[in-house]
């Protein structure tokens, strides 16, 4: 394919983007970008069908936790409807040794990570603060505050550095996620200059869904966002969000340079919100149906589906069976949401200091005597 | 583990409280599984479907569509395991098993009621607000708490099941009035309504000075017409004097007290003071007479004329008296006043009286001559009233007021005669002066417009 036309995707935006499986699930051998890097995946069936499997169960697994939000069981949820190959190709991407930053909408990427899907659902629910070993599974915790994670992952990634564990094939990366608003923060412009200053080993990973909240794109950039990298000095390419095989092999690369000492990369997944920024917002209110019914046309599980089914890799009883799997986790996870025991207001004072401090101590006491003095105090 | 669940309106989106039933998506006898949506429900936020929480049949709707319902209200009841049979009625009403406070959050957490009020969310506030609900304390009488929804009681099993929990009332603020959000907490937290404002901020949104003046004004009880009400932005002397009296009435505790004289001989002696040479080109009034009395009486009683220093515990007797007068003027109540009017003669007392005045009603008094009075008259009398029980100005302990002078039936000289008579009011502030020192003054400001020249003569 000559570069250029080579990044041009079915259904793609002006100025193309890598895409390996068309939403009619025709698979692209390789993509060939404009700088001459080639793009391609080498799966055998058995990954394939591991990588469908992933995208069916974290969809099910959200949409359970959306369901549990509308029954008063959650406070909030942030779905990650429509996002699934871009997280799941990416998540998947990484090395064990590789730390990821995420979103708190990561929860694609959280289950690649080996974590249990329950884990986050403490933070919706209010009883505890969603908290899991980053180090363990190297996956920070969610981030609220938009794009203050980027610093952290370029914070960390410096670290690497200073570590000496780069430079290899056995070196360490990071992955920062955000959104296409997050590009608008001061945050993330900080972490792309200090990133491209110092070289560090970390993938920016843009899962651009087309709004922050309520606000289209053309109101963050009037360029793609995927040229910024340009003016940071470290290479930028765009994706098929949707496209699971384009998001795994990308990303798999540009870990790969960072992780080498190549420095810095930006990836752009071009991808769409079908859900509700959360359970609190009304896309209807700034969303036209026919641009959503557009997205649907490229849904990343159906092109997956229908290309695993053309190259008869999988058949209805595969297909079958991963959907009671995957409802099974989701009525398993429904269960243990629902056993969470409510907190005791006195465990507030439990994680403040790592090896306690007399001072929260005697808060803790003086909240216990006042706690006492309401009727049903266990204490 | 009953068969029949209710459940219950959740709070959809982080702090509403209340959500109107769209469409049901089902009805009663509908055989639905987990999850299945049941009912289209709109709230301040978003129009969302809801999913059952439980596979079953529908044994009950509680709200036909249109019908706007309470966060926590129960809305639907699903009997969980239909296939055991039929279930007896009544004892399936006393069976029923509300869901325990779904929907309703902990204070504190987002989606519950933060301190002050507000509420936590994930994403902008909430916008309404939400009623604390706290736990009894131990000891205090219980007043069935609203938010706590317990099993009936199986006699009054139907009429529990068809009333929702109860939530009180509170002031909520129209969604079409612009405030920010550190304003909308401060009317919350004063107990002022938005709606009720006027707001004087850009594009008509409501400032904290509307806040704070719509406090410091009476809140009109019930709004009948406001097409026939006027609003007079609080600004300037008002919201001064507001403030002023305010502050006064709450941290002096006065006292007021009042005597009736026959001030016949004082209007003679004015007759006199003007036909003399000295007085020909002033305007002489019976407050001239009434401020001399109250510097004279203030030399045999300073004690009134004092400030109660609660910072350094002390009472600062001043030995000067910078004597206040009430003025009314287009711009509002100011009390200017007449530095060290105690060394002044008659004749400069009332040239000072004048150009104060004057000044006043011109509206060009500077703050200096406002500032640093210590004792002040009110000359209620020029409105035709007998008298009034004045508010000390902050940092005086005394002040007088002086109602009408009326040709009134008196006995004077075991007679009953027409005489000139009029009625003084004295407030003062009774940490400093106490009842035995205030009335000996106002008797002696008494005595002296009763007798100006026998006073003069005597204390003099």
């Amino acid at each position: 394919m000559a570069n250029g036309e080579s990044e041009v995707g079915a259904d793609a935006p002006a100025g193309g983007f890598v895409q390996l499986l068309t939403p009619d699930g025709e698979r692209v051998d390789s993509v060939t970008t404009a700088d001459g890097m080639t793009y391609s995946v080498d799966f055998t069936d058995d990954e394939y069908k591991e990588l469908y499997r992933d995208l069916v169960t974290v969809r099910r697994l959200d949409a359970e936790a959306t369901a549990l939000q509308r029954q008063g069981e959650l406070g909030i949820w942030a779905s990650l409807l429509g996002q699934e190959a871009a997280q799941v190709g990416s998540g998947r991407a990484l090395r064990k040794q590789d730390m990821a930053f995420p979103t708190y909408r990561e929860h694609g990427v959280l289950y690649t990570r080996g974590i249990d899907p329950i884990m986050p659902f403490g933070l919706f629910r209010g009883v505890d603060q969603g908290g899991w070993d980053p180090n363990e599974f190297k996956f920070n915790t969610y981030t609220i505050v938009i794009g203050s994670q980027t610093l952290h992952a370029t914070g960390y990634a410096m670290g690497i550095t200073m570590d000496g564990k780069i430079g290899n094939a056995d070196g360490e990366a990071v992955i920062a996620y955000f959104g296409d608003g997050a590009t608008s923060q001061g945050d993330v412009n900080e972490a792309f200059v200090w990133s491209g200053v110092f070289n560090a080993p970390i993938v920016f990973f843009c899962q651009n869904n087309q709004y922050a909240i309520s606000e289209p794109l053309e109101r963050q950039t009037r360029i793609p966002l995927y040229r910024r990298a340009a003016g940071y000095g470290f290479p930028g390419i765009r994706i098929d969000g949707n496209d699971v095989l384009a998001s795994y092999a990308v990303t798999r690369a540009a870990l790969d340079q960072a992780r080498n000492g190549q420095g810095p990369s930006l990836i752009e997944a071009y991808t769409y919100r079908m859900g509700a920024h959360t359970s609190s917002d009304d896309p209807t209110r700034y969303r036209i149906a026919s641009e959503v019914e557009s997205w649907k046309a490229k849904d990343p599980i159906a092109r997956m589906k229908s290309f695993l089914t053309k190259q008869q890799i999988a058949d209805d009883t595969f297909f079958g069976e991963v959907d009671e799997t995957a409802k099974t986790l989701a009525l398993d996870l429904r269960e243990r949401v629902l056993a969470m025991p409510d907190p005791q207001p006195v465990t507030m004072f439990d994680n403040v200091y790592p090896h306690g401090s007399p001072e929260v101590d005697a808060q803790r006491a003086e909240f216990e005597r006042y706690h006492a003095t309401f009727e049903g105090s266990a204490n | 583990m009953s068969r029949i669940k209710e459940f219950t309106l959740p709070d959809l989106g982080e702090g509403l409280t209340e959500g109107e039933i769209l469409a049901w998506l089902v009805k009663v006898g509908d055989t639905i599984e987990l999850n299945q949506p049941i009912v289209e429900v709109e709230t301040a936020k978003a129009a969302v479907e809801i999913p059952a929480k439980w596979a079953g049949v529908v044994t009950r709707i509680f709200h036909e569509a249109g019908t706007t319902v309470e966060v926590g209200s129960p809305i639907v009841a699903i009997d969980t395991d239909p296939s055991a049979g039929p279930v007896p009625s009544a004892e399936s009403l006393a069976a029923v098993e509300i869901a325990p406070a779904e929907g309703a959050v902990e204070p504190g957490l987002i989606g519950g009621p933060a301190p002050g009020g507000r509420t936590a969310v994930l994403v902008g506030y909430g916008p309404k607000t939400t009623t604390a609900k706290r736990r009894p304390r131990l000891g205090t009488p219980s007043e069935s708490p609203a938010n706590v929804v317990s099993p009936p009681p199986p006699a009054a099993a139907a009429d529990v099941v068809a009333s929702p929990p109860v939530r009180p009332e509170v002031p909520v603020a129209s969604a079409r009035v612009l405030a920010k959000p550190p304003v909308r907490k401060l009317a919350r937290d004063l107990g002022v309504d938005l709606t009720s404002l006027t707001g004087s901020g850009p594009m008509g949104s409501v400032t904290r000075d509307d806040v704070h003046q719509a406090v410091a004004a009476p809140q009109p009880t019930a709004v009948i017409d406001g097409s026939r009400e006027r609003r007079i932005p609080v600004k300037g002397v008002r919201k001064l004097t507001a403030e002023n009296m305010t502050a006064s009435a709450f941290t002096a505790p006065h006292v007021t007290e009042f005597l009736t004289i026959d001030v016949t001989r004082s209007m003679k002696a004015l007759e006199k003071l003007k036909g003399r040479r000295e007085f020909a080109d002033l305007r002489v009034s019976p407050l001239l007479l009434v401020a001399k009395a109250v510097l004279l009486a203030v030399g045999r009683h300073p004690m009134v004329n004092s400030t109660w220093s609660g910072g350094t515990n002390e009472i600062v007797v001043k030995e000067y008296v910078n004597l206040g007068i009430a003025a009314a003027t287009e711009r509002g109540l100011i009390v200017p006043n007449i530095k060290d009017a105690g060394r002044l003669s008659l004749r400069e007392l009332a040239e000072a009286l004048n150009t104060l005045v004057q000044v006043a009603k011109s509206g060009k008094t500077p703050p200096a001559d406002m500032a640093g009075g210590t004792l002040s008259i009110t000359n209620v009398g020029v409105f035709g009233v007998d008298t009034g029980t004045p508010i000390l100005p902050p940092g005086e302990s005394a002040i007088l007021a002086f109602g009408a002078v009326k040709p009134m039936p008196w006995v004077h000289k075991g007679k009953i005669k027409i005489r000139q008579v009029t009625t003084l009011g004295l407030s003062f502030d009774h940490r400093i002066i106490d009842g035995e020192l205030g009335s000996k003054f106002l008797r002696d400001v008494g005595e002296f417009l009763t007798d100006p020249e026998g006073a003069l003569l005597s204390w003099t």
